[in-house]
């Protein structure tokens, strides 16, 4: 009989480096959304009264509600990484379901909001906004161009969170296979060293067996760590920066009347 | 050679470990406080002092995001570095061009 020594293949992991690689990407975001509020600080500066005016017309409540939301997503958000750090598969499950959930929350109330202006026939190029002097014009341009490419960013973020929710729910298979075996003997055993199954041909003429193919399936969560932390911290770096940008969002915006 | 490599791995791995639950909470905490803050300061009327204060509470609350949820503060120093990087070429291109925008 003859023992032959398995171990699941594992594959060379660059945790810093893929972290580094994830912030080499957030500044290009950084880089994307700060153009966009030097825009707003110019025209700022151009129309100050059309600004202050236009602003004022924000629902500051709703802007206050959501930022509680994402602030609050953010905390969510670390704490599924946390869990997951510490193996803790249905705990970093739930709280990602919950930033996912704020997420969706913070759209609706986007939508309101949108609605609600569109009503009043404020969005660009409307016939009311022509009516309207250029700088409140510019400061709606800037409104929707803004906030819109934040909410498609939290848009993408739901997807990215919804995969990684998939990803730390199933327990995936992994196929085994084992060649350059010649033996009529074969032994499977557990860490502990009890035997799963056990395979012998004895006798005259018995066929010896050559290769194994094993259909493995994860039932613990003794890696789950190595395998998904590194993912679910880099999505949770993206969250995080969505939030950060609405920080600064919110009270140039809603705020500054 | 490779396990010394392994070592070190595993000792950054564990150095990183100890942060509890409860520092999340506190900076959550805090980022809420903050935002009342903004929310007050802003309804207080004090002109262009309310936009350099609005900022300035942003620029902190964003500052404790990016060190603890987003664990600048555990990283190496090149994490550091490289942000440091980018958030001065910010700075560079806003400063330099709305100087330029001022005084036309």
């Amino acid at each position: 009989m003859t023992t032959v020594v398995g171990t699941m293949p594992q594959a060379h992991k660059d945790h810093t480096g893929a972290r580094i690689g994830m912030w080499l990407f957030l500044f290009t975001e950084i880089l994307l959304f700060g153009g966009l509020f030097l825009l707003y600080a110019v025209y700022r500066s151009k129309f100050p009264e059309d600004f202050h005016f236009a602003a004022g017309t924000l629902d500051t409540f709703m802007g206050s509600l959501n930022t509680l939301i994402l602030l609050t997503s953010s905390l969510t958000m670390v704490l599924a990484v946390a869990n997951l750090e510490r193996k803790n598969r249905k705990y970093a499950a739930i709280f990602l379901s919950a930033t996912m959930v704020m997420g969706v929350v913070f759209l609706i109330n986007k939508y309101f909001e949108w609605s609600a202006k569109f009503h009043h026939g404020l969005y660009p190029n409307s016939e009311v906004l022509q009516q309207h002097t250029g700088g409140e014009s510019v400061f709606y341009s800037l409104y929707y161009l803004m906030t819109g490419l934040h909410g498609l960013h939290i848009l993408i973020g739901l997807a990215i969170l919804g995969t990684m929710l998939y990803f730390v729910i199933r327990r995936p298979r992994k196929k085994l296979r084992l060649s350059g075996v010649n033996s009529t003997g074969l032994t499977l055993k557990n860490r502990s060293g009890e035997t799963l199954w056990e395979h012998s041909e004895a006798g005259e003429g018995a066929e010896p067996v050559r290769e194994i193919e094993m259909s493995l399936v994860y039932t613990d969560n003794e890696d789950i760590t190595d395998r998904l932390g590194i993912k679910l911290e880099n999505a949770g770096l993206y969250w995080h920066l969505v939030d950060v940008i609405w920080i600064f969002l919110f009270p140039l915006f809603y705020l500054i009347t | 050679m490779n396990e010394t490599m392994n070592e070190t791995i595993n000792e950054t791995m564990e150095k990183k470990n100890p942060r509890p639950f409860s520092t999340y909470i506190l900076i959550w905490l805090g980022l809420l406080m903050l935002t009342g803050v903004t929310i007050t300061v802003a309804g207080l009327n004090l002109g262009t002092l309310s936009v350099l204060g609005a900022i300035v509470i942003a620029a902190i609350k964003s500052t404790l995001v990016v060190l603890y949820f987003m664990h600048i503060k555990y990283e190496d120093r090149v994490f550091k570095i490289m942000l440091g990087l980018a958030i001065f070429t910010l700075v560079v291109i806003l400063v330099l061009t709305f100087a330029d925008v001022s005084y036309r």
